[in-house]
C-alpha cells in the first residue's frame, strides 16, 4: 500500500497543501505548532474516516473557513484508489472511494488499514476503559466489518434503551415487553461482539508479549487480560436482574460497552506499578501487535504514522523500532520530528530511501 | 436573498417549509403563480385548504381516506383474515401499486423510538391489537423500513401478538431486481444467500 498524494483544503492550520510521498520513509519535519502532527491526521482521515485526536468534525477545519477537504490516491499494488473527504460547517460528511459516495462512512474502515503511535498512547495506560475499547474496537473493526456494524447497531440499541430507561423513571411507568424488544437485540449482539473480542485477544496476546518481550529488552513478565459481565456465569440473567439498577441509574450498566483491557506488569496493574519507560515499551508494544495483527489478517500492510517519536523514546527504544524498520517490517511510513539533524543522523544508515519535508519551507509565512 | 416584495417573501417563506423546496425553487413557484391567471393560485389553495379540512383517516386501518371506513378496509372482494402493518400511508401506496396483496392494512404511523420520545402510546398500536381481538384475522405480515427502530417495533409487535392465534410473517428482502450480486451490499448480500428459495 502506497500513498501517493495528499491534497488539503482549510484542514485544520493548512490553508492549501499539495504534497507527493515515495513509497518508503517520509519524514516530516520543522517547529512546533508548524502541523506536522495535522499532516498525520490528515492521512488517519482518510484511512479512518475521522481525526485520531478530536472525534468532532467541524472542530477539524480551519478556523474561520467553511470547509474542509481531504484527499489522497492510495495505490494497493493492484490498483489505484482516489479517496476524498470533505465537510461542510452543518453538513454531512461526505467520503468518497473513486469518486463514488459511501451509503454509509463505516464501509470504509478496513479497507486501507492504518497505524498511529503518538505521545498520546500512554493514555492507553492512564485513562479509563473507554480509550482500550476504543483501540480494541479500532483493531478489529480494520479487520472484520460484520464487528463493527454489529458495535454500531450495539452502541444505538443501548442509546435507544437508556432513554427509554429516562422514560420509564420519569414517567414512573414501566413496560416490559417494550423493555425486552431492546434486551434481546442488546444481549444477542453483545454477545457476538464478547465473543470476538475474545478471539481477537487470544491472537493479539502473543504477538503482543513478543513484541513487548523484543522491545524492552528486559525479563519481568506483563499480561493483558480481558474483563467483561459476559464472563460472569448466568450474563443473561443477571443484565435482566439488574433492571432496578439500571432504572435508577436511568442506563445500562451492564454489557460489552463497561468491556475492559488490564494492563499488568510482574502481576501488578501498569497503571500504578510500572515506570514511566515500562509504561512506554508496553504501549508501543501494543501498538506494533496492532500492526502486525492487521497485517496477518488482511495480507495488506497498515501505514505507519510515528508521531515524533524521536522525542519521547529513550534511545534503546528508538533504536529497536529502526531495527524492524530496516529488516522490512513496515510498508510506508509516515514520521514527524521537530529537529531535523537529529532525524538525519538516525535514519542515515536505512537501506530504505527517506524523503524529508520541511513544512516551514512548504507552508510559506510560518 | 432580497425581495422586491413583502408579499412574495412570505410566499416563499412557507413553499420553502416543504422537504426538498429550496428558497430558489419556492421563488420562481411563486413567480411561476404570478405569471398565470389567478384561478390556478386559488384552485390550488382552494385543494390545500380542502385537504386539510376535510381529510380522514380510516377508523380500521388509519389509512388516508374521503369517508371513515377508507376504500381498502370497506371493499367485500379483499381477504379480511390478513393484515400487513406498513409504518406510514405511502407504503401503502406502494404496497397497492404491485397489484400482488389483496388483504387488508394497518398504518402504525411511525416506529417506536424512545430517542425521539416516541413511544408505543404514540402509534395505533392499541386499535391493531383491537382488531385482532375479533379472532378474523389469519396472518399479520410485518411490512415495515430495514431500520433499526423497525426492527424493535417489529419485535415489539410480535410480543403483542403472541397471544392470539395468528400467523407472523415478514416480508423477504433481498437483491433486487435487476440488480447486479457485486454492487449489493454485504448485508443484503449474506441474508439473501443464508435464507435461499428453492428455484421453480
Amino acid at each position: 500500500m502506497h500513498l501517493q498524494n495528499l491534497h488539503l483544503l482549510s484542514f485544520k492550520n493548512y490553508e492549501h497543501l499539495d504534497l507527493e510521498f515515495p513509497k518508503d520513509i517520509n519524514c516530516i519535519v520543522g517547529a512546533n505548532g508548524v502541523g506536522k502532527t495535522n499532516l498525520l491526521d490528515a492521512i488517519n482521515y482518510l484511512c479512518m474516516t475521522k481525526s485520531a485526536f478530536n472525534y468532532v468534525d467541524n472542530q477539524n477545519i480551519k478556523h474561520g473557513d467553511p470547509f474542509f477537504l481531504v484527499e489522497g490516491e492510495i495505490d494497493s499494488g493492484e490498483r489505484k484508489f482516489k479517496i476524498h473527504c470533505s465537510l461542510k460547517n452543518g453538513r454531512k460528511k461526505s467520503f468518497r472511494l473513486n469518486k463514488k459516495e459511501y451509503e454509509k462512512v463505516s464501509e470504509h474502515i478496513g479497507k486501507f488499514p492504518c497505524v498511529l503511535i503518538t505521545p498520546y498512547d500512554t493514555d492507553l495506560v492512564r485513562e479509563g476503559s473507554e480509550i482500550r475499547r476504543k483501540f480494541m474496537d479500532n483493531t478489529i473493526s480494520q479487520t472484520d466489518k460484520i464487528y463493527l456494524d454489529n458495535l454500531l447497531k450495539y452502541n444505538h440499541l443501548i442509546r435507544q434503551r437508556n432513554n427509554l430507561l429516562k422514560y420509564f423513571f420519569e414517567n414512573r411507568t414501566f413496560d416490559q415487553d417494550l423493555l425486552d424488544s431492546y434486551n434481546e437485540p442488546i444481549i444477542g449482539l453483545g454477545k457476538s461482539i464478547y465473543e470476538k473480542r475474545n478471539a481477537f485477544v487470544e491472537e493479539f496476546l502473543p504477538i503482543f508479549l513478543e513484541n513487548y518481550a523484543f522491545i524492552s529488552d528486559e525479563a519481568e513478565p506483563v499480561a493483558l487480560t480481558y474483563q467483561s459481565h459476559h464472563q460472569t456465569a448466568n450474563f443473561e440473567e443477571e443484565f435482566r436482574r439488574n433492571i432496578k439498577k439500571d432504572l435508577q441509574l436511568q442506563r445500562t450498566c451492564m454489557g460489552i460497552h463497561k468491556d475492559d483491557f488490564l494492563f499488568e506488569i510482574s502481576n501488578y496493574p501498569l497503571k500504578k506499578f510500572g515506570s514511566q519507560g515500562q509504561q512506554k515499551s508496553f504501549v508501543i508494544s501494543l501498538k506494533l501487535a496492532q500492526f502486525q495483527v492487521i497485517y496477518e489478517i488482511t495480507q495488506n500492510k497498515p501505514l505507519l504514522l510515528l508521531d515524533d517519536i524521536f522525542d519521547k523514546l529513550d534511545d534503546n527504544r528508538i533504536a529497536k523500532l529502526l531495527e524492524l524498520v530496516s529488516k522490512g517490517t513496515f510498508g510506508q511510513i509516515f514520521l514527524t520530528d521537530a529537529r531535523p539533524e537529529r532525524s538525519a543522523v538516525l535514519l542515515d544508515n536505512m537501506r530504505e530511501k527517506v524523503a524529508f519535508y520541511n513544512m516551514e519551507e512548504i507552508i510559506p509565512g510560518t | 436573498m432580497n425581495f422586491p416584495s413583502r408579499l412574495v417573501e412570505d410566499a416563499v417563506t412557507e413553499i420553502s417549509k416543504l422537504p426538498g423546496i429550496g428558497k430558489k425553487t419556492a421563488l420562481r413557484l411563486v413567480l411561476h403563480l404570478l405569471k398565470e391567471e389567478e384561478q390556478t393560485t386559488e384552485l390550488l389553495a382552494k385543494a390545500l385548504f380542502k385537504l386539510r379540512a376535510e381529510i380522514k383517516y380510516c377508523k380500521h386501518c388509519h389509512n388516508i381516506s374521503d369517508d371513515d371506513i377508507c376504500a381498502i378496509c370497506s371493499s367485500t372482494v379483499r381477504d379480511k383474515s390478513m393484515i400487513c402493518i406498513v409504518e406510514s400511508s405511502s407504503d401503502v401506496m406502494a404496497i397497492e401499486n404491485t397489484s400482488q396483496y389483496y388483504g387488508l392494512y394497518h398504518v402504525l404511523g411511525g416506529v417506536i423510538s424512545p430517542i425521539e420520545g416516541i413511544g408505543p402510546s404514540d402509534l395505533n398500536i392499541d386499535s391493531l391489537l383491537e382488531r385482532m381481538a375479533g379472532n378474523e384475522v389469519k396472518e399479520v405480515i410485518l411490512a415495515l423500513n430495514s431500520t433499526m427502530e423497525a426492527d424493535t417495533t417489529s419485535f415489539y409487535l410480535t410480543k403483542k401478538l403472541k397471544n392470539f392465534d395468528v400467523k407472523i410473517t415478514s416480508i423477504a428482502r433481498g437483491v433486487p431486481i435487476g440488480g447486479e450480486l457485486e454492487f449489493t451490499d454485504e448485508i443484503t448480500l449474506g441474508r439473501s444467500i443464508l435464507r435461499r428459495v428453492s428455484y421453480e
